[in-house]
């Protein structure tokens, strides 16, 4: 019997009544009495130098209160990389400043250099193309090939860094000497160079912001589409704006969606809380989608060459990757750690293989800031490693499921440290290959492949075994990697007097579910229905310092914070008990929500029990504080090791190069489940966009830097008719070993094992379709790339 | 977008008066004119709104002969143009609903985008535009992308549509917008075969001579599989290069005449 209630049940999403009904209230929703308008002035061009700005012609149009440009915040500091990445050689990784707006060059497409703020919007954008008429920038070659980028020193997108290199990074650099030994000596070596397409987030709700300004306490408040609300208070107060934390509230309210774009702070928001300040208004912004396209975060954007040593019967014996991964113009707050250290630490994948090395040497172009992108770093490793796999198994005419088994980590193994230093705790990479090649029903694939062929089709199956770090992070260990904050989570558990329940987390929920997921492990630890139980997220004067929501670290952080907060109360709950039952502390057990005398039936009910903590007439007060309200922070031992099997189903129309998917099994290990339904939505969401990634998505810059697919109209979403029916399983679980809820979360998996699994499957199409020339075909997979592959 | 005047006149000669103001701009579905307004690419002072005409409006049938008044939308041409299924089939194959629901045939046919799936089918059934002053024949419409016969202050009334023995329109979306990749509008008459190609070629919607020849004298899709269309003259782009369209189109000939 599936469950109904608690910890594994598919409790519908309480949180789509209002999303689908219209009455979620978005940043953009809310109106603020005095709002006044802000409109940035974006560079047309890649590259080039500000000659002057005059700003008297717009200033002077009908509305205007204020025009800003880079010149007003010249001195302002400047917006953080969240990691500081080492060179190999030792050196810090070059750092330029990332200004509120750009001054005295422009950088990329999009790039805003001055704001105009007014009455109406109307008047905002007239007078903002105004300001742009008047400006004189002088173009500059623009820099956008990362390989012509590193060789280039006499053009820099920063004056100050000579070869356009952020860093050139080892991992980990000791391995290097007998990775190259044992490549060298390898009885065979598959090579493969790949390209893992740059995406644009293009989360359904676009980026805004308001600022507040309260002259009569000194008060700020940033309203905005945040995925962690204190982390962008901390930068924009702290190293941006210079305003103290304590003056500043920082509230994302329903946030639709984010993907990461989300996670960083950018230049708008620190905009609209000093003009705020300097007008005594609120100013608002919502980005345009053009805007979206032009400026937010974009993701992957990897050029990869990966060799793959092994023997003849295709034991792996050692990876060697090099990498050169693109920045963009400026760095983004996790720009740095997403190529390194979520990226060459998994190049081990769930294989044990003996030797692995990864070098990434990190480019500034004049492109939009690259950051992570749902999986960051991970899809880019599991690509690459899933990838050469599959050819490697095509170069020895080896079975890929063969293959794969005889490399697994065995279970008798972990915890297992691989040769790029992570250590995995527990998983069972043989139980969910085997899940999904049974849900697959691999053994019938030639009968369909055969029926595929009659209709002129050629079909093929392409399989990826991946597994990621995720959980983000354990503090210490990162901390010296490089991470300039902790990231541990925090949850306080506010019992009211009669007995219902507030949540205060330092998760955000921009579409995950977690209004609901949270009260189903808050009612089956404390013996309470799910809705008496809310929760608060998203609004830094209401809940404690927490690290928001990206790296599926929800639940896996924050939602253990909680659960020790809960232990809490329910330690404290037994005091109360015992002093109204008249019982010994050690004598009283508590289980479905009642506290008990044990081997009596003395019990009180645990709203008993509140109301008595709010109303302490028969209470221990010389022992005990009253109130029911406690908070925890938890800071994870480890990654956690999500880890599964996929295998994707497609047919190629070899006369226009189209794919259809036409089946994608995923057998998944998340460790324990909170919530089926919404474990599989996630899985849902991650897998389309990871097929997007595959087949239509791409980011095209042309050689002067514009941006050529900056609207829906050459932006390819993939969409209904692109996938299909998906075939989840999670059956197979090895839960955490080192957090109590045994979780290792489920956000981004679909998007990090995916892709190779399509590609795979087109490869093999083509293949067994007689087009045994074609080995590989860059992301996406697109009708005219696989059409040009054949005919090539 | 830029503030302007908005008339919606209720005859063709109210329109014709109003388009001859300074700045003035014909709006039928508004699918192309109002996201470049809202770009700030184009601004009219005053938009003449041509969805209020009634005798511009609605599917007639006179034997073997369809004529579309101008100003209907593509989803009523998909429920109507019933005498004529190919047309009707990729009427609704336009866009999505809402683009279906406001976008028409004279809108369509006066912007002449390359990759629009209207004009092949106009072209291909050898169809008659009616205008605001003439009539004329779909040969003569189509001057390249973006490019028609029409006159400044000159809009489409209707267009008339012979009706083909057999017809079939197949077209290869282009992945992000959905138009046409390259799409192909085959017509059999008695008196031989059109074949029009949208969405491949970089002087918009044309007619594929060979194509038609050969189909004229056997009518199969095998009829075409040892022609090709020189790469030279299409589109190459991001979505696909030179070559890949040539293919394309020739690939949707084949399917066009297979469907029909």
């Amino acid at each position: 019997m599936p469950k109904d209630h608690g910890i594994g049940a598919s409790t519908k999403r309480r949180e789509d009544v209002r999303f689908l009904t219209g009455k979620g209230v978005y940043t953009d929703d809310m109106r603020v009495y005095g709002q006044t308008y802000a409109v940035f002035v974006r560079s047309q061009v890649a590259h080039g130098r500000i000659k002057s700005i005059n700003t008297g012609n717009a200033a002077a149009m009908p509305g205007v209160l204020a025009v800003f440009t880079g010149e007003d915040f010249k001195d302002v500091g400047g917006n953080p990389a969240g990691w500081l990445i080492k060179s190999r050689n030792g050196e810090a990784m070059r750092e330029p400043k990332r200004p509120v707006l750009a001054h005295s060059k422009v950088r990329h497409v999009g790039d805003a250099y001055a704001a105009v703020i007014a009455e109406t919007y109307a008047q905002a954008k007239d007078a903002a193309q105004q300001l742009a008429d008047d400006t004189e920038i002088e173009e500059l070659p623009a820099i956008v090939d990362m390989a012509a980028a590193l060789g280039n020193t006499s053009n820099r997108v920063h004056d100050e860094i000579p070869d356009n290199q952020c860093y050139d990074w080892g991992w980990i650099e000791d391995n290097r000497a007998a990775v190259d030994a044992a490549i060298k000596a390898a009885p065979h070596v598959t090579t493969l160079e790949l390209v893992n397409n740059r995406l644009v987030p293009n989360a359904m709700e676009p980026r805004a912001s308001i600022g507040e300004y309260f002259p009569g306490t000194g008060d700020y408040k940033l309203t905005t589409t945040s995925q962690n609300p204190h982390l962008t208070r901390l930068l924009v107060a702290a190293f941006v704006l210079g305003i103290p934390e304590n003056k500043l509230t920082v509230v994302a309210p329903d946030v639709g969606g984010g993907f990461g774009s989300k996670i960083y702070h950018y230049g708008e928001e620190a905009l609209v809380l000093a003009a705020a300040k300097k007008l005594c208004r609120p100013v608002r912004w919502t980005a345009e989608r053009s805007e979206s396209f032009l400026s937010d975060a974009h993701g992957r954007d990897h050029v990869t060459k990966i060799e793959l040593a092994s023997d003849l019967e295709g034991n792996f014996i050692a990876f060697r990757t090099e990498t050169m991964a693109n920045v963009g113009a400026y760095l983004s707050n996790f720009a740095t750690v997403t190529p390194t250290f979520l990226h060459g630490t998994l190049m081990a994948g769930p294989y044990k293989v003996p030797h692995v090395y990864v070098n990434v040497k990190t480019v500034f172009t004049n492109t939009a800031p690259v950051d992570a992108y749902r999986g960051a770093g991970r899809p880019e490793a599991t690509y690459s490693l899933e990838r050469v796999v599959d050819k490697m198994c095509r170069e020895l005419n080896l079975d890929p499921f063969e293959v794969r088994r005889k490399n697994f980590i065995t279970t008798d193994m972990f915890p297992y440290t691989t040769p790029v230093a992570l250590a995995y705790d527990t998983g069972n990479y043989h139980a969910t290959l085997d899940k999904v090649m049974e849900m697959a029903d691999v053994a019938g694939f030639e009968k369909r492949r055969a029926e595929s062929a009659k209709r002129g089709k050629l079909r093929g199956m392409g399989l990826s075994t991946w597994i990621e770090a995720c959980g983000i992070a354990p503090s210490h260990l990162v901390g010296i990697l490089g991470a300039r904050v902790g990231l541990y989570d925090a949850a306080t558990v506010r019992v009211n007097a009669t007995g219902n329940i507030s949540v205060m987390v330092g998760a955000h929920s921009h579409g995950q579910g977690h209004e609901t997921v949270f009260p189903q492990i808050v009612a089956s630890k404390l013996g309470v229905p799910e809705s008496s139980v809310e929760i608060v997220h998203g609004d830094t004067s209401k809940i404690p310092f927490g690290m928001g929501s990206y790296g599926s670290r929800s639940l896996a952080v924050c939602g253990v914070a909680m659960d020790k907060a809960l232990d809490k109360i329910v330690a404290k709950g037994k005091k109360i008990a015992a002093h109204m039952l008249e019982a010994s502390e050690d004598d009283i057990t508590f289980e479905d929500g009642r506290f008990s005398v044990a081997g009596t039936d003395k019990a009180k009910t645990f709203g008993e029990i509140a109301f008595s903590a709010y109303v302490p007439h028969n209470y221990p007060l010389e022992t005990l504080e009253p109130g029911l309200e406690e908070t925890a922070f938890y800071d994870p031992a480890n990654f956690t090791y999500p880890a599964g099997a996929y295998i994707c189903e497609a047919e190629v129309d070899a006369e226009t190069g189209k794919v259809d998917i036409l089946a994608f099994y995923c057998a998944d290990d998340f460790g324990n489940i909170m919530n089926p339904m919404i474990v599989e939505g996630q899985v849902h969401g991650g897998v389309g966009q990871g097929i997007g990634q595959a087949l239509v998505e791409n980011t095209y810059y042309d050689s002067n830097g514009q941006l050529l697919t900056g609207s829906y109209m050459d932006y390819a979403m993939p969409r209904a008719t692109d996938v299909p029916f998906y075939t989840v399983d999670y059956s197979c679980q090895t839960p955490c070993t080192h957090n109590p809820l045994g979780v290792k979360g489920c956000g981004e998996a679909g998007a990090i094992g995916s892709p190779p699994a399509v590609v795979n499957a087109v490869i093999d199409a083509l293949q067994r379709g007689g087009h045994t020339h074609v080995t590989h075909i860059d992301m996406p997979v697109s009708p005219s790339r696989v059409w040009s592959a054949i005919n090539g | 977008m830029h503030n302007f005047d908005f008339v919606k006149p209720a005859s063709v000669a109210e329109a014709v008066k109003a388009l001859s103001a300074d700045g003035a701009q014909a709006l039928s579905g508004g699918q192309t004119l109002m996201p470049t307004m809202k770009q700030r690419l184009a601004a009219p002072t005053m938009l003449v709104s041509l969805t209020g005409i009634a005798e511009m409006k609605g599917v007639k049938v006179d034997g073997r002969t369809l004529t579309i008044g101008a100003a209907t939308t593509h989803a009523t041409v998909a429920k109507e143009a019933a005498a004529y299924p190919a047309l009707a089939n990729l009427a609704g194959g336009i866009g999505d609903p809402a683009v279906r629901n406001r976008g028409t045939i004279g809108g369509s046919l006066a912007n002449n985008d390359p990759s629009a799936c209207y004009p092949s089918a106009v072209l291909a059934s050898g169809a008659t535009v009616v205008t605001s002053k003439r009539e004329i024949a779909a040969d003569d419409y189509f001057q390249g992308m973006f490019s028609t016969a029409l006159e400044e202050g000159e809009f489409i009334t209707a267009v008339r549509f012979p009706i083909p023995d057999r017809a079939a329109y197949a077209k290869f979306d282009q992945p992000a917008s959905r138009f046409a990749l390259a799409g192909a509008f085959v017509a059999r008459f008695a008196g031989g075969v059109r074949v029009a190609i949208t969405g491949a070629s970089e002087g918009g919607v044309f007619r594929w001579a060979e194509a038609e020849a050969a189909l004229s004298s056997n009518y199969s899709a095998d009829a075409i599989k040892g022609l090709s269309l020189d790469p030279s003259g299409m589109i190459g782009d991001l979505h696909g290069t030179q070559a890949y369209r040539a293919n394309l189109a020739r690939v949707m000939v084949q399917r066009a005449v297979a469907a029909s």
